[in-house]
């Protein structure tokens, strides 16, 4: 496999080598040549008008074996109680069900589970729940080995589940068990309509190009979301689900990692991403101090602080206060950057918050592209006042 | 004790600006280099032959300019390195580059194998955990620091979100870490003369001993059918005057809104 090239459509125009986001394509002698290290993206077959460049296609793989129907979410649960990022994903997950013309299941596993309709108010027709004392710190090789077992029993044909810590290390772990495709941190999900298929686009190459993915050929075609991604819908206590309690059979399940033992963190005073409001700052705040500025915002609003990468990286804050790509994504109502530049890395984390202002002194910094309000200028002096009004309003 | 490090090559996507004119990469001027967290697997690695003993394999799976990655990875420490580069394997999606890796593990003598816990470019973090599923080996996670190596078990703390939890597994295993488990060092001088001499073998799918249709964009079960830029146009409301003006727009706007009473 490899990208073809036609030599006599080519035309040399070049349009290809701007957008190859690896840097591989050169026009030399008026025709265009392709170095090592191309990853089969297709970018380039886009971007050319001459039908010049084009996949060599693969040979079919075998169609994906049929009788696989209705979408999974996993509802993962922390002591008890489910987060909120099932409800997320149950909520897109009856949009998708609906347009497949098929049901909504969740499935949950854990100990003393509390409020297991609120999965049907958020949408599931079914809720599968396995409910037992080994499942209570999520351990992460029962799980793996339980779903899995699962998946093949009652064949879904999508599986959805939150891009959280448990989520990232042990749905691929799944997907390596039952040999199908996976893909993470989805920013949005959609049916193909003539395929049905899912159709799952995702932030790649640093959130600085979006990747459109499906999976044909591999059953159940999964993927992860990062909390906050997608927005829950409000409960319908009247809507009517079955809800199946599984037993646990330990017969066949290896279990060879152990937890021993857990130390919460306890800098963190508000969850940033439960926020409403967040108050953030980066580079432009200069030095650790600073943040006592925002700080004083953050009180003043009823704010959790959180930060861009930098500071981070300079050790002015925790990384649990990063918002971003390799950190949290975060939804509030109101999201204030202050001295922020708005890398994509950040805006991925950021971007889909419903109000977002921009307070920084280059008036061409990306952050004023995906904000609502911007005030051009010196936070130093912006901020102070906003405290001001703030208190006095 | 046998330890391999996955490493991945990888643009330097944090060096990248979108022209605002095109809504295209600058591409001018990124330069590819080691995943920034598997440095810090690397460096871990290093670090636990010094306490140990043993070896230090440095293992890829790229084009062949990879082999200039896997160098440096011997100037940082490594003791040996392998490519794993054949055209069959371009295109791989997580799972099939996991299965190629899985080949290759096999035929090395391991006791750990250690990754980073994401790249900079796919930023899945899947390939380790599929990895080990397919080693059939303990997995964990996101390890901030390794407590006890003993008795063929490894006990390792680890960042969730709430916070640190402490696990144990037998050995051997995969893990991913964090960057807050170590601080690189720099290349020594003896490294570096080593890392020229060095001689980095390249294995082949044949060498792997894998159908070709298994590995590579064959392989994938996933499929890229487009790429595209995110569009983002200025629709900020911008508010004009001196500070206090500002704040003044803006503390009203945000009533409006009822965001603040």
């Amino acid at each position: 496999m490899s990208i073809r090239i036609d030599i006599e459509q080519c035309t040399g125009c070049g349009s290809c080598v701007a957008v190859c986001p690896f840097g591989l394509l050169e026009v030399i002698d008026d025709k265009i040549t392709l170095k090592e290290g191309c990853n089969l993206c297709g970018a380039c077959v886009e971007a050319c008008a001459y039908s010049s460049l084009s996949i060599e296609a693969a040979p079919e793989r075998a169609p994906a074996s049929t009788g696989y129907s209705g979408i999974w979410v996993f509802a993962e649960q922390s002591g008890g109680s489910i987060k909120n990022v099932a409800y997320e994903l149950l909520t897109r997950g009856r949009e998708l069900a609906d347009s497949l013309g098929t049901e909504l299941s969740a499935i949950c596993f854990g100990k003393d589970v509390s409020e297991i309709e609120q999965l049907t108010a958020h949408g599931a027709d079914r809720v599968y729940l396995v409910d037992s004392a080994e499942l209570k710190d999520n351990p992460e090789d029962i799980y793996t080995q339980q779903l899995a077992a699962l998946i093949r029993k009652y064949k879904p044909e999508i599986l959805l589940a939150g891009a959280t810590a448990l989520g990232r290390a042990f749905i691929p772990r799944v997907a390596a068990l039952l040999g199908t495709g996976l893909t993470a941190d989805c920013t949005a999900l959609d049916i193909d309509p003539e395929k049905k298929l899912l159709v799952q686009t995702r932030p790649t190459f640093g959130g600085n190009i979006m990747a459109t993915i499906i999976c044909p050929a591999g059953r159940p075609q999964m993927a992860t979301v990062r909390p906050r991604v997608f927005k829950k819908n409000s409960p319908d206590s009247q809507r009517q689900g079955e809800i199946i309690r599984l037993d646990f059979n330990r017969e066949g399940i290896t279990s060879r990692t152990k937890l021993l033992s857990f130390m919460a963190d306890l800098t963190e005073t508000v969850k940033i991403e439960e926020a409403d409001i967040i108050v953030a700052g980066g580079r432009g705040l200069g030095k650790p101090e600073n943040f006592k500025l925002l700080q004083e915002l953050a009180d003043t609003l009823g704010a959790a602080l959180a930060s861009s990468r930098p500071p981070v990286d300079e050790g002015w804050l925790p990384y649990s206060h990063q918002v971003g790509q390799t950190g949290k994504t975060v939804c509030p109502r109101l999201y204030i950057a202050a001295g922020i530049s708005g890398a994509v890395q950040h805006l991925a984390g950021m971007q889909t918050a419903d109000v977002i202002v921009a307070i920084n002194d280059d008036p061409n910094a990306p952050i004023f592209d995906v904000a609502t309000y911007g005030l051009v200028g010196d936070l130093f002096q912006i901020v102070p006042r906003l405290i001001d009004k703030l208190k006095n309003s | 004790m046998n330890i391999i490090v996955c490493l991945k090559q990888v643009p330097d996507t944090t060096s990248v600006k979108i022209d605002p004119r095109t809504n295209t990469l600058v591409r001018q001027g990124i330069k590819n280099i080691v995943n920034p967290l598997d440095t810090y697997a690397l460096e871990e690695a290093v670090r636990l032959r010094e306490k140990h003993g043993g070896k230090v394999t440095a293992l890829s799976m790229g084009p062949p300019q990879a082999e200039e990655m896997l160098r440096e990875a011997v100037s940082l420490g490594a003791d040996e390195a392998v490519l794993l580069s054949d055209r069959a394997f371009a295109g791989a999606d997580t799972w099939a580059t996991a299965r190629t890796l899985a080949a290759a593990v096999k035929k090395m003598e391991h006791d750990l194998i250690i990754c980073g816990r994401q790249t900079l470019d796919g930023d899945t973090g899947q390939v380790a955990p599929e990895l080990a599923e397919m080693l059939q080996m303990p997995f964990i996670a996101y390890v901030s620091k390794i407590e006890e190596i003993c008795e063929g078990k490894l006990r390792a703390q680890r960042m969730v979100e709430e916070g640190h939890e402490v696990l144990e597994a037998p050995l051997p295993a995969v893990i991913t870490v964090v960057k807050e488990i170590n601080e690189p060092r720099l290349p020594s001088l003896r490294g570096v003369m080593k890392s020229k001499s060095a001689a980095i073998p390249v294995w082949t799918a044949a060498d792997l001993n894998i159908d070709p249709a298994t590995v590579g964009l064959q392989g994938s079960f996933t499929q890229v059918v487009k790429i595209f830029f995110p569009q983002r146009t200025c629709q900020a409301e911008i508010f004009q005057g001196d500070p206090d003006n500002q704040a003044d727009c803006l503390v009203s706007k945000l009533k409006e809104n009822g965001i603040i009473p």
